[in-house]
């Protein structure tokens, strides 16, 4: 398991007060978390977020390595860094949790999100609703006369941009699958 | 190798592997099988408790007073629903036990069927770990594996769901070693830190070493290590509730228990330090008090095993994973190596202050008049126990923190105490487990009366087993810590914390077929409480104390460490504002 890092303070600041929290900067991490791919690991994992009070602002979760039983579950979190700290280390205490990365520190890394879109529309707006999906790279899954699904895949702020386009053009319905994320180089 | 046998019979045959030779527990549809097994051998005793919840603190007794694993043994459904207290306070005093519920056949689950829960999502938060069995062939590695869990690291409950159909039919049993676990939390402290620690030691003008559980919980040799450092260092020790024993209380650097009803001197000192080192105490609301006013001057380590304890409430400046035997061990190397060096006259400015402190003498009491005072009752009881091979017990209330400040405990193993989620209910049937495991040993449970009637069924259990257990209730008619704090904080008004209606519990004991004590006169306390110890059987001592003594020192909720009450002191409006949400 990667150690994790446990920052060190001036004396001053040794103790907090619990309601204002020190440091109270809310910063977003994005977490891989290597499990054991057994009954009920994610229940675990989202229990520990619902039952002490942890933001998920997305969740993804898939088995990445069959033979070696691994499934890999990519958290988006936010909070004070003393509560970042404390969500990895109550997650590295779950007993099926092999490892927790935090990418957002550990270097750069890349994150992707994909997401479908149903775009219902004629005329003026139809057009111009394909005209921005291939602006945005957007691949054209299914159409009928009246409706388009595009699929997106990129950033989470590409593909909020491309909701906040598509809404005054008809947008019915949008799925995101919620972010992967894998950290750059070796 | 692997044999074939059933899995009822794994189970058996786990537990023997492991060197289980109690189990406590309670029948039903679901385990028969497991039962039945257990009826035709001889390697493991059960225990039959009178209820789920008295099965799990029995082995919560057992584990903490042998320092080897507890296990209980339940029903499905309704079984395992009343496991779920013992299994969180098993969590919250990180105590390795082992519960085995059973289960609807695997075809049923999901169906309502009969005494069907949801077993492992109903405990998945109140367990270090749990897993419900699908297939004999799985059975006997995640038994294996479960006692391991429970026992490494942070230790704590962990529980396994067996359908009744998995108990039936046939599979291949693993031996214990049969596969290395994933599972191998680090032991050995981080060096640079521990170095850092010793060189923050030389200097330190005003050391304290803050000790818990955590010494209890890694074993003997750490309340050994834990002696040696504060002999060869001279610096003053305090602890938990948790950790009463790891030093011993006639130790000379001893300053007491801390916290909310600690001793005046260890808050002070932990207020006033310069150098915190704690070992095994997680920084609980009980210890800290208001977290900014908390020990505000001072440099603070934290060894810990469990890296979410550390930096969790308070900001550490040197945390050291691993467990505490290990660290203090390379500790002691590497303070040696370097010279063996303290501060010596800093130190000594040191514990005259603490001597100055001291002199307040925070525990004093007058016994007047013709009512017992229970501060006297916990008084004259350590005097005539203090001889015996003893291990005490306690319910929740202020009876727990009287025999915490008034008892002393020189070895760890010996004060069972439901301290996290301070569970009414929980020392009757742990002094159960603890006898079960010292069976000629003194075991005293100190109780309230309103706690005790919690599990009271369990006179049928130590009747049965000839468990010659001490019920010594320090009977105030009053669910006294409620009524303190109504006293405190609600302005004097009593909302039901009146112990009404109560038994004579003289006669009940009798109609169990134990023996019945009363006393009210301190004048004959010390004869009734030898007719309690030379009794070999079942006691109930109804020791009728004064009512409305309050439990003091206190640190009021929302106060620093060097606010706290004193006996003697007015108490009016003496928590206000924030402190009053807090409990
Ligand atoms: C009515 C009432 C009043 C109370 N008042 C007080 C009070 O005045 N004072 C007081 O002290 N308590 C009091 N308590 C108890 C309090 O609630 C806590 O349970 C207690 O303070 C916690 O003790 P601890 O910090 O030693 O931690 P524990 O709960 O014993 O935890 C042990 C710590 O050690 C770590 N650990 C475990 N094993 C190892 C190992 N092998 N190596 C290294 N680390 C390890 C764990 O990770 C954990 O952090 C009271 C309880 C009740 C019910
Ligand atoms: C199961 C449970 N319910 C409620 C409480 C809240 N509580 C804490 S102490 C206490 C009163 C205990 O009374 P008693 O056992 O008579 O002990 P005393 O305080 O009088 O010594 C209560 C109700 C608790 N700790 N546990």
């Amino acid at each position: 398991m990667s150690p994790l890092k446990i920052k060190k303070g001036s004396t001053s600041h040794s103790a907090y007060n619990l309601h204002s929290g020190y440091g109270d900067v809310t910063e977003r991490h994005t977490l891989a978390i290597l499990v054991e791919n057994e009954p009920g690991v994610l229940a675990r994992v989202i229990g520990l977020f619902a039952g002490r009070g942890y933001n998920i602002e997305s969740l993804t979760v898939a088995e990445t390595d069959h033979e070696g039983h691994r499934s890999r579950i990519t958290i988006v979190t936010s909070g004070t860094p003393q509560v970042i700290t404390q969500i990895k280390a109550q997650l590295g205490r779950i007993v099926p949790v092999h490892e927790v990365h935090d990418l957002t520190v550990d270097g750069p890394s890349v994150e992707r999100e994909l997401a479908l879109f149903k775009v219902a529309g004629k005329g003026d707006a139809r057009i111009e609703a394909v005209r921005l999906a291939d602006i945005f790279r957007a691949n054209v899954v299914d159409s009928t006369l009246e409706s388009f699904i595009f699929e997106v895949t990129g950033t989470s702020e590409k593909i909020d941009a491309f909701a906040e386009l598509m809404r005054p053009l008809g947008l019915v319905e949008v799925v995101r699958t919620g972010i992967a994320a894998l950290s750059r180089g070796n | 190798m692997s044999k074939a046998m059933t899995g009822a019979k794994m189970v058996v045959q786990a537990l023997v592997d492991q060197g289980v030779d109690v189990v406590f527990g309670y029948p039903g549809g679901a385990v028969l099988p497991i039962y039945d097994e257990i009826f035709q051998q001889n390697h493991i005793q059960h225990v039959l408790v009178r209820h789920e919840q008295a099965a799990v603190h029995a082995a919560e007794g057992y584990a903490r007073s042998t320092g080897k694993p507890g296990v209980a043994l339940v029903t499905s459904g309704p079984g395992a629903t009343n496991a779920v207290t013992g299994l969180t306070d098993a969590l919250m005093d990180s105590i390795p036990i082992i519960v085995l519920t059973g289960q609807v056949p695997t075809f049923m689950i999901g169906s309502d069927a009969f005494q069907e829960a949801d077993t492992v999502g109903i405990t998945r938060p109140c367990t270090k770990h749990n897993w419900l069995v699908k297939e004999t062939d799985d059975l006997a590695r995640v038994l294996h594996e479960a006692f391991h869990v429970a026992t490494s690291g942070r230790p704590g409950p962990v529980l396994i769901d067996i359908p009744k159909d998995v108990q039936f039919a046939t599979g291949k049993y693993t031996e214990k070693k049969a596969r290395k676990s994933y599972y191998q939390p680090q032991v050995k402290g981080d060096i640079t830190s521990i170095t850092e620690l010793a060189a923050a030691m030389e200097k330190a003008k005003r050391p304290i070493f803050y000790t818990g559980g955590g010494v209890i919980n890694s074993g003997p040799a750490a309340s050994q290590l834990l002696r040696e450092l504060v002999a060869a260092t001279n610096f003053p020790v305090t602890s938990t509730l948790m950790g009463l024993g790891a030093y011993p209380a006639s130790g000379d650097n001893w300053l007491g228990m801390l916290g909310m009803h600690g001793l005046y001197e260890a808050n002070m000192a932990m207020h006033g330090c310069d150098l915190m080192i704690n070992i095994g105490a997680r920084f609980d609301d009980r210890i800290t008090g208001t977290l900014d006013k908390f020990s505000p001057n001072s440099k603070k380590a934290h060894i810990d095993i469990d890296v979410s304890s550390i930096n969790k409430v308070v900001h550490v400046d040197i945390p050291i994973v691993g467990d505490v035997a290990h660290v203090l061990e390379d500790l002691l190397k590497v303070w040696k190596s370097r010279g063996r060096k303290t501060n010596v006259e800093g130190l000594s400015k040191w514990w005259d202050q603490i001597n100055e402190w001291r002199k307040v003498d925070c525990l004093k009491f007058k016994q007047e008049g013709k009512i017992i005072k229970p501060q006297y009752a916990l008084q004259r009881l350590e005097a005539l126990t203090k001889g015996h091979d003893r291990y005490i017990t306690t319910e929740v209330g202020q009876h727990q923190m009287w025999a915490a400040q008034y008892l002393g405990f020189e070895d760890p193993n010996r004060w069972m105490t439901s301290g996290g989620l301070g569970t009414m209910g929980y020392g009757f049937p742990a002094s159960v487990g603890v006898q079960m495991a010292h069976r000629d040993a003194l075991v005293i449970n100190v109780a309230g009366e309103a706690s005790w009637l919690m599990n009271m069924q369990e006179m049928g259990t130590t009747m049965q087993y000839g468990l010659p257990v001490k019920q010594f209730i320090l009977n105030n008619e009053r669910l006294g810590m409620v009524r303190q704090w109504q006293q405190l904080l609600h302005g004097e008004r009593y909302s039901s914390s009146w112990s009404e209606s109560l038994p004579d519990f003289v006669k009940l004991a009798e109609a169990f077929g134990a023996k019945g004590i009363r006393c009210d006169d301190p004048a004959n306390l010390d004869d009734a409480i030898m007719e309690m110890i030379n009794y070999d059987g079942p006691v109930v001592f109804d020791c009728l104390v004064e009512k409305h003594e309050n439990c003091f020192p206190m640190i009021p909720s929302g106060k620093p460490h060097n606010e706290m009450l004193l006996g003697d002191a007015s108490t009016e409006g003496a928590i206000q504002g924030a402190g009053q949400a807090l409990v």
